[in-house]
């Protein structure tokens, strides 16, 4: 893209508009997916998308346009559009927009695997074919699914007050599951290493030797009892840490939902700007930082899509609110400090307040030192359901695999494994928090938000974490 | 009068079409929109903005072979240069792919077109009216408006366009926190007559969520859900549970009713095509019959069955889509009169919106979710206070099945608020529901 960088800013160059503030902001993706579905090759799809989101800014009004005509005309028509609206909006905002508010950033940030592809699509497609084959060990897998998903994005932000910030990012992430079936019993198993990096991830994301690992455990999970019922003691693996992260911490520190933009959609948040600075959001264990630093984590960038440069905050520590998720916009809103967060999905839509990587800092107790302690409780990983109030208060939600402790030791698998409990309450039940050896990077690619709807890729790192006295429950009974 | 969209859109295929090889089959499918959308809080503008987008897909098959390429196009002559090179590009993974055993395409054409003009207000008025109307409430809401293109071309020379002009409406009042009445206005010609009546309805209810809050303990309550309630339920069952891919590989939520379990009989659940919003044609070229009947008074009936399952699993085809999922789903009318709900209802929960489902066991058929805006407890007929959220968690067999007590006679048509990549074509017909019980935890 760098000799359409160059067009870009030549004809961002002869743009003009009478707002004091805009921006340009091109996106150009490419996807490949590969599949294979009951050793069968699905189609392969590959995608290519481009397109420039243009906002303006006067004083007191917003505006945006999002087009794929890249031409000078096709930008300046869409200035214009994004002009027009920052003007008609100037006296009916909810926030007196004040371009002074709009940094201007210069920086450059390459990812590390731009080179071309080091494997070609037949030996992808051989890697995820292996895995998928070495799933049918038994007449009781009923499907079989493997896949690997690349993706190349590179990003140009210019503004007419000398910003200009290119970043590339580059992503392979290897997907697969596992369902088996015996009667009106089915139990499925998923694995995903959602992070950045290019074809080099593969070899330490544990995606190879995972088909026949997943139908082993599916198969398992077809013949464990349910998990109990009861309040009892709860150990999270990082995979389903990622979840409890995400909606009953991630969710409701974004400042816009404090601010109220999400009500009508997303939700509002239990949190409010009073809160910050004193709140007892957890026990004193409890660590949350927003981290751009970790190179390969899902959404780790120089700077966000409204130009903030991002570095990493602590949000919670030892268990106290200290700061929301908000970008610059959001600050000036509720005069408050916050995060570089302002993120859009794509060039078709305008940048909100969104997770970034947000992750649990490890403490010091391995995962056997967790299990021991443990006089009866459960283990889960792998999140399969995900419920919580718009609040972000009360939640509910199961994991694939759940294991059984009593007396400090593992007793077995069991099925359908659940909790449910209040935000507000949970964090403070954190008693044991897991060293860096239990410490893992994962992420999602689905977070939904915004009007219009954005769903966007954040990361998650934390360790194993044990909560005491939780409603834990498991399936329906037969 | 066809558009410059659509010309553009099968001129473009043509010339792709004659690029193609013998042998090869192409496959056109575009996605297109042109959007305004305005984003209100406190009765004010968060964020206004217009968006213009079209997305190429093209699927070229040869020998048994197919893969595909979806592309942003500009809408300049640029675009036949970048979809030749895709084209190019695809062509030369096929020469690296097996014979695909479940390929199915429409070979024999069938050509349709939908145009509906739509009459509605530039977006910079209906904020005005919003600025004005909603004054001194605290309003929360989205507009998205414009015109809405789908269009399919193959190289057998089936041609296939669906233009529409639509906006959607979507707008809360809030009281204090959690306590907000959800309202909206969706259709193709904007009436401010009826836009302030649902502004004055929403209002009204607002003032009964003045009246102290109450929270409710665990356990089971009568309760009469809206049909925008009843479409979170209807929505997640959506997920999967009519695929026939799913359905086949045993993991539909509708699992126990191939082995038996039913719903009530007065449940017939049916993809309505005919009555519905969406394009009358899906990606593969095959044109979707007028209705597919999925749940036949309480009993498993059809599934949607997208050409690649219909090879797979030996089924006949019936216009669905890859994802499997309904997108005009309607569920028949019941015999109670709407304006008698809270009277049936007698005493209970009165739950206008449902928010957050999920499966909290799929096979069971189990489904956890939470209520959200207007939900009151009901005495005697008459509502009494507004409830604080609470969690519900029980089985579709109870809530749809032995619990069913009647569907209102009156049906709500709610066309999708859905953004996601593009603005919705989908839309459900659905009615109220009185429930004999339905199951809390939290």
């Amino acid at each position: 893209m760098g000799s359409m960088n160059e067009t870009i800013r030549k004809h961002f160059h002869s743009l003009r508009s009478t707002a004091p503030f805009w921006s340009l902001r091109v996106f150009e993706e490419s996807r490949e997916h590969l599949a294979v579905r009951q050793d069968t090759i699905e189609p392969p799809r590959l995608s290519s998308d481009h397109g420039a989101m243009l906002v303006a800014m006067t004083d007191g009004g917003y505006g945006y346009c999002a087009t794929s005509d890249l031409t000078p005309a096709g930008l300046q028509s869409a200035l214009d559009r994004a002009s027009a609206w920052a003007a008609s909006t100037r006296g009916a905002s909810v926030h007196p927009y004040d371009p002074r508010d709009m940094p201007a950033p210069k920086g450059e940030r390459l990812a590390p695997s731009t080179a071309a592809p080091t494997r070609s699509s037949s030996e992808l497609y051989d890697l995820i074919a292996d895995e998928c084959r070495s799933a049918r060990v038994d007449a009781r897998i009923v499907e079989r699914y493997a896949a690997i998903e690349l993706r190349r994005a590179d990003q140009l932000y210019l503004t007419n007050t000398g910003g200009d910030v290119r970043q590339q990012f580059v992503y392979t992430v290897p997907y697969a599951h596992v369902t088996a079936n015996e009667g009106s019993e089915t139990q499925s198993r998923s694995f995903l290493d959602a992070r950045q990096g290019g074809f080099e991830r593969l070899a330490d994301s544990g995606f190879r030797g995972c088909g026949a690992r997943l139908a082993d455990e599916a198969l398992q999970l077809l013949t464990a009892p349910n998990c109990p019922s009861g309040r009892m003691d709860l150990i999270l693996m990082p995979d389903q840490m990622m979840l409890q992260i995400h909606e009953s911490i991630g969710h409701p520190l974004e400042l816009d939902r404090i601010l109220g933009d999400e009500r009508n959609y997303a939700g509002t948040s239990f949190v409010t700007r009073e809160m910050f600075g004193t709140y007892q959001y957890g026990s004193k264990l409890l660590n949350v930082t927003f981290d751009p630093t970790i190179a390969d984590e899902l959404a780790t960038y120089d700077f966000d899509d409204d130009g903030a440069a991002a570095e990493k905050v602590w949000l919670i520590r030892e268990g106290v609110l200290e700061r929301p998720l908000g970008g610059r916009i959001s600050q000036a809103r509720a005069g408050m400090a916050g995060t570089a967060n302002s993120r859009a999905c794509s060039w078709n839509r305008a940048p909100i307040d969104r997770m970034v990587n947000l992750n649990i800092e490890p403490g010091s107790h391995s995962l056997a030192d967790m299990i021991g302690s443990v006089k009866r409780g459960v283990l889960m990983r792998s999140n399969v359901s995900w419920s919580i109030d718009d609040s972000r208060n009360k939640f509910q939600f199961g994991c694939e695999w759940g294991e059984l402790i009593e007396d400090g030791e593992l007793k077995g698998v069991v099925k359908n494994p659940n909790y449910r409990g209040v935000s507000a309450d949970f964090w403070r039940s954190l008693a044991m928090v897991g060293n860096r050896d239990t410490f893992e990077v994962h992420g999602t690619l689905f977070c939904g938000k915004g009007e219009p709807n954005q769903v966007i890729h954040v990361g998650h790192a934390a360790p194993a974490c044990l909560f005491k006295d939780v409603e834990v429950f498991g399936g329906q009974d037969e | 009068m066809s558009s410059t969209m659509q010309s553009q859109f099968f001129e473009l295929a043509d010339a792709l079409t004659r690029e193609c090889a013998g042998g090869e089959a192409l496959l056109c499918s575009l996605s297109a929109e042109r959007s305004d959308f305005v984003r209100f809080n406190k009765a004010l503008v968060r964020q206004a903005g217009t968006v213009e987008q079209r997305y190429l897909t093209l699927r070229l098959i040869a020998r048994g072979r197919q893969a595909s390429a979806t592309i942003a196009l500009a809408g300049s002559a640029d675009d036949l240069e970048l979809a030749r090179s895709t084209l190019g590009r695809v062509r030369a993974m096929l020469a690296h792919l097996p014979e695909d055993p479940w390929l199915l395409i429409a070979e024999t054409p069938t050509s349709t077109t939908t145009e509906r003009r739509g009459r509605f207000p530039p977006a910079e008025e209906i904020v005005q009216h919003v600025v004005r109307d909603a004054k001194g409430l605290d309003f929360a809401g989205f507009y998205a408006a414009g015109t809405i293109y789908r269009g399919f071309a193959n190289s057998f020379g089936q041609r296939n366009w669906h233009e529409v002009d639509t906006f959607n409406f979507d707008w809360s009042l809030h009281l204090r926190a959690d306590k907000a009445v959800k309202e909206g206005y969706a259709g193709f010609d904007w009436d401010p007559a009826v836009f302030r009546a649902k502004m004055e309805r929403a209002t009204q209810q607002l003032e009964l969520l003045e009246r102290p809050p109450v929270t409710l303990e665990p356990g089971e309550y009568r309760a009469y859900l809206t049909p925008s309630a009843l479409e979170e339920i209807t929505g997640l069952l959506s997920w999967g549970a009519f695929s026939a891919r799913s359905r086949a590989t045993r993991q539909s939520a509708l699992l126990r009713m191939e082995h038996g379990e039913r719903l009530s009989p007065k449940v017939t659940l049916t993809e309505n095509t005919e009555g519905g919003i969406a394009p009358l044609f899906q990606h593969d070229g095959f044109v979707r019959p007028p209705r597919a009947t999925l749940i036949d008074r309480g009993t498993l009936a059809e599934s949607l069955v997208s050409p690649r399952s219909a090879k797979e699993y030996g089924l006949p085809a019936n216009g669905a889509g890859s994802a499997e999922s309904p997108e005009s789903l309607d569920l028949a009318a019941g015999d109670l009169d709407a304006a008698d709900a809270l009277e049936a209802l007698d005493s209970g929960l009165y739950i206008g919106n449902l928010w957050y489902l999920n499966y909290s066991d799929r096979p069971a058929g189990r489904i956890t979710g939470m209520t959200r805006f207007a939900t009151f407890r009901v005495a005697g007929g008459r509502i009494e206070a507004p409830v604080n959220p609470l969690r519900f968690d029980d089985t579709i067999y109870r809530m749809l099945g032995e619990n069913l007590i009647d569907f209102t006679r009156e049906r709500e048509m709610l066309l999708s608020t859905s953004t996601y990549d593009e603005r919705s074509t989908s839309s459900s017909h659905l009615p109220g529901a009185l429930l004999q019980s339905l199951r809390f935890t939290l």
